[in-house]
């Protein structure tokens, strides 16, 4: 409606008097003095990262690159899951190397994701602060639903994908939202709700269960 | 130093015995004290219930009676907030209603000038044994505006840790506000006594004698209510517990 | 808001009195609080954070046409479409039009307070379409017809003994125990098939971004991406006051909120959405940029901080008013500190009179607003604004007739002069003696002081006023 439109830009105006023409947005000063980048090793924001994410009772494990495929059929079968949709463009390393058939979302109904075991995917950034996997629907990640509907979530994150804190994660993504108003979605621990008495409980809606396999940037470190 | 007091209506007409506390206190420790007579109010209960208006009469009285001193101390946090941190407020209101840009200008040579006593002694004359003697059982309340507004800090504290003979056990959950809040004692009454309920319990819950703070109103309040208890224990404003030395102990 | 509602105290003293809604609030407020400080702590640069966030929201309220313009162009690029509603009715009519356009009879609803300000379930019901909520805690308030009394946590004032007899009588379910996970899995079964079915969603928004378009649900349970991803048709609400610049500025709040609201280092989930995107998500998406009060609020240059609101509740977790009379007793949406200064800007200072001053500005709220909202000062400036409109409203002989600003000027006047001033304290201490008897005065006539006494003793007035002593001393040292 272009009258209510006219009318709250007006009474905006009005209200905004007493400040003057000629001062732009801009010149309003924003002093940026916090933390923009964590000052640490890439093995020491993997450690963060691990450890935060298991401090909301996610399982997180340490895994080089070549036995990515068995880790994912591994924690299938622990979880005693046998059908995971995933991307159309999932890796093939990624893969689980038996035991697990993996479905290709190729618009799946909303019920058939419902009834699924679970999803793979991997991320668009990690954060190491706050142990948050961000997913933007970009490479390897799919669309939102299938992430949403299943009560299982494996995540394969890059250990090169993740950052000290909230800053420098906004500008990895930030580009995709611009360029491409890419969806972004931030997910910390499995659903929660603090809702009786302050219970943290685990699982309301999304997956209740999530697991995350941090993958090794050198097939030759050392991790566990 | 020079310092002029600032007492408080409140103090002056109900807790005479704080202000001959800080004038003891100050000349003990080689200061001299002058009390310009022409002082009132300092316009707090006007300014916080919405009279803002009718605060700033008062506003002016008060920096014309102070004009000129280095010092001006304070036996209450409150009163020492709201000259040094709600004048200006009054000199703006002043100017945008009466058209009067002078009080704003006095406000800013008068106001920094104001401290409470805590601050006074540990932030500007840096003592914090001031040779007293008080050999009781005491908890200290941190009051909202000398904690939140001025941030004295750990000032009171420093100050009673070095009192001689004292006993001084730590206040739970000291920061919680006692529900005293000026009017709002009246307006809201139930929800006031609810309040100043748990920091009863806390005070009691030290087994201390006496209960201390730097503001008489907030100790009104608690007292009051010890009081109405019969509860065994009594209130003390710092800066009588500061003053005191073996000669009352002894009297 | 229709009729007059009670006044604070009124409803306080209710509250005050319900041992169980003390004992939950107490323990509730106690918890977060706890968190909050213990993951603000964690962060070497809080501080500068709250100082980027309270200058952000500046930037934007200053210049909050000229955002809410490129907002608009954003997410039109991007494939949304935007409304402008002037005030609720407006908003709700929007809302309803789009539901009905689609031939819906239902929506599945995310939490959101603004909603509850304009009343949106109502007004949809009145159109025959029924509003599933979908957060556990507003579920439950809507299972037992009840209302919200903390806008983070609505069901904080019942406990879980409560819930489960909610539950049984509501929900298909035979046999429930009180234990949380138990509750819990009884909503998500019964929440899933609407998920699934919904063919609108309705969303409110903690923020949007001017630059891109984006808009922000920041959320627990998992309903808020339910709501925004399953159903074919997307509506979110949001007051003007919540847009931010650009999508870097997220980079401050998303730190501020989680730890402020819930006391996390990050909460389990943060959807953004721009627009539309092609097989992923609605095909279509409205958002509703509502004013209803809030070009008031921006107009008062003291009570325009007000909007730096980002909804955390820290404020109302940190509150010894709210932590025990619960939010019912302010008798509105948004209730606690911001509550009583955004309310009365709202809705009109004379709609809400008492608010101001259900507050005894001890200023534990300032201290953790992660915005910096000074909200004591904000108060005094709105309780200045209600004894402005009493003097407005009653002229010449009933304002005198007021007892509580006759008491103001006849002290005014005392103070203005040395001698009337202590003459008043000389009479003071004569007029107490049929009180002061022995002891302390523990009953005072009167309406205005004897609250006083009710609960309280009052000692009596000294023989001697300091200023009298000081005179007495000085004239014997002149002498000496």
């Amino acid at each position: 409606m272009s009258s209510a439109r006219e009318e709250i830009l007006g009474r905006i105006h009005a209200a905004t008097r007493d400040v003057p023409e000629s001062e732009k947005a801009d010149d309003v000063a924003v002093t940026r003095s916090y933390r923009q980048r964590h000052e640490a090793s890439r093995d020491e924001l993997v450690e963060l990262f691990a450890e935060r994410v298991a401090d909301y009772r996610a399982t997180v494990h340490h895994v080089r690159r070549a036995s990515v495929a068995d880790v994912v059929a591994e924690v299938c079968e622990a979880r005693g899951a046998t059908r995971m949709v995933a991307p159309a463009d999932l890796p093939t390393e990624w893969r689980p190397s038996d035991g697990v058939e993996v479905i290709a979302d190729e618009n799946l109904s909303h019920e058939q994701l419902d009834g699924i075991d679970g999803v793979i995917t991997g991320c668009a950034v990690g954060i190491a602060e706050t142990g948050t996997i961000v997913l933007d629907g970009g490479p390897r990640q799919g669309r939102r639903a299938i992430s949403l509907l299943p009560d299982y979530h494996l995540c394969l994150v890059e250990a090169d994908q993740v950052v000290g804190g909230m800053p420098e994660a906004v500008s990895v993504l930030v580009d995709g939202v611009r360029s491409a108003g890419r969806p972004v979605t931030f997910i910390s621990g499995p659903s929660a709700t603090s809702d009786i008495e302050l219970d943290r409980v685990e699982g309301v809606h999304g997956p209740r269960t999530l697991e995350v396999l941090i993958v090794g940037a050198d097939p030759r470190t050392t991790d566990s | 130093m020079r310092v002029a007091l600032f007492i408080t209506c409140f103090n002056d007409t109900l807790f005479p015995d704080t202000g001959r506390a800080v004038v003891r206190l100050l000349e003990r420790l080689g200061h001299e004290v002058e009390f310009p007579l022409d002082q009132t109010c300092c316009g707090q209960m006007h300014f916080n219930t919405g009279y803002q208006l009718e605060a700033i009469p008062l506003a002016r009285r008060f920096v014309r009676t102070f004009a000129g001193y280095d010092a001006i101390v304070s036996p209450s946090g409150s009163c020492a907030a709201m000259v040094r941190d709600y004048y200006g407020r009054l000199g703006e209101i002043a100017a945008e209603e009466e058209g009067d840009t002078a009080l704003a200008e006095q406000v800013a040579q008068v106001a920094p000038r104001v401290f409470e006593l805590s601050e006074l002694l540990v932030g500007q004359l840096g003592v914090e044994d001031v040779g007293a003697y008080y050999p009781h059982r005491v908890t200290y309340h941190p009051t909202c505006h000398s904690l939140r507004l001025l941030k004295v800090g750990e000032a009171p504290l420093k100050l009673l840790r070095a009192v001689r003979g004292i006993d001084l056990v730590e206040l739970p959950e000291a920061e919680e506000c006692c529900g005293f809040g000026g009017t709002f004692a009246v307006k809201n009454a139930d929800t006031s006594m609810a309040m100043l309920s748990d920091k009863l319990r806390h005070v009691l819950d030290t087994r201390a004698e006496v209960c201390t703070a730097g503001d008489n109103s907030c100790l009104m309040h608690i007292g009051g209510a010890l009081s109405r208890q019969r509860s065994g224990v009594r209130t003390v404003h710092l800066a009588e517990i500061l003053a005191a030395t073996e000669d009352d102990a002894r009297a | 808001m229709s009729g007059p509602s009670p006044s604070f105290p009124e409803s306080a003293r209710v509250a005050l009195a319900d041992t169980q809604l003390r004992r939950n609030m107490g323990y509730a407020t106690q918890t977060i609080r706890a968190k909050r400080a213990l993951v603000v702590d964690e962060l070497p640069d809080w501080e500068e954070l709250r100082e980027a966030g309270r200058a952000i929201k500046e930037r934007v309220l200053r210049h909050l046409d000229e955002h809410l313009e490129a907002l608009e162009q954003s997410v039109t690029r991007a494939g949304g479409q935007v409304h402008w509603a002037r005030d609720a009715d407006e908003a709700n009519r929007i809302i309803a039009g789009i539901v009905s356009g689609h031939g819906a009879t239902e929506i599945a609803k995310v939490k959101s307070i603004t909603s509850d300000e304009i009343k949106l379930n109502e007004a949809l019901a009145a159109r025959g379409i029924e509003a599933i909520e979908t957060d556990l805690a507003e579920l439950i308030i809507q299972l037992d017809g009840d209302e919200s009394s903390h806008f983070l946590v609505p069901a904080i004032h019942r406990n879980r003994a409560e819930i489960r007899e909610i539950f049984l009588e509501h929900l298909d379910v035979d046999e429930l125990s009180d234990d949380p996970r138990e509750l819990a899995e009884a909503a998500r079964l019964h929440l899933r098939e609407k998920f699934l079915s919904a063919r609108v969603g309705v969303s409110g928004a903690n923020f949007a971004i001017a630059e891109t378009g984006s808009v922000l649900v920041v959320e627990s349970e998992g309903n808020g991406r339910m709501c925004t991803t399953l159903p074919p048709v997307l509506i979110s609400l949001m007051g003007i006051e919540k847009v931010l610049p650009t999508f870097q500025d997220l980079e401050v709040f998303l730190q501020l909120l989680p730890r402020s609201s819930t006391g996390e280092r990050m909460n389990p989930y943060t959807s953004v959405w721009t627009g539309t995107s092609d097989g992923d998500g609605p095909q279509e998406f409205h958002l509703v940029l509502l004013d209803n009060g809030r070009t008031s609020v921006l107009g008062d240059e003291i009570g325009r901080q007000t909007l730096n609101c980002i909804r955390c509740s820290a404020c109302l977790n940190v509150c010894p008013v709210y932590s025990r009379t619960g939010g019912h007793a302010y008798n509105s949406v948004y209730p606690g500190p911001i509550g009583a200064i955004l309310t009365p800007q709202l809705v009109g200072i004379h709609a809400a009179e008492s608010l101001p001053y259900a507050s005894t500005l001890c200023g534990a709220c300032y201290e953790v607003c992660p915005v910096k909202i000074n909200i004591p000062e904000v108060l005094v400036h709105l309780r200045g604004k209600v004894v402005r409109h009493k003097q407005a409203e009653h002229s010449g002989w009933r304002a005198r007739l007021d007892p509580e600003a006759a008491a103001m000027a006849a002290m005014a006047r005392v103070f203005s002069s040395r001698a009337r001033y202590e003459r008043a304290q000389r009479l003071a201490r004569l007029g107490q003696a049929p009180l002061a008897r022995r002891g302390p005065i523990s009953h005072l006539p009167g309406g205005l002081m004897s609250g006083w006494t009710a609960m309280r003793d009052l000692k009596a007035l000294p023989q001697r006023t300091f200023r009298e002593w000081w005179v007495e001393r000085d004239g014997s040292r002149a002498d000496a």
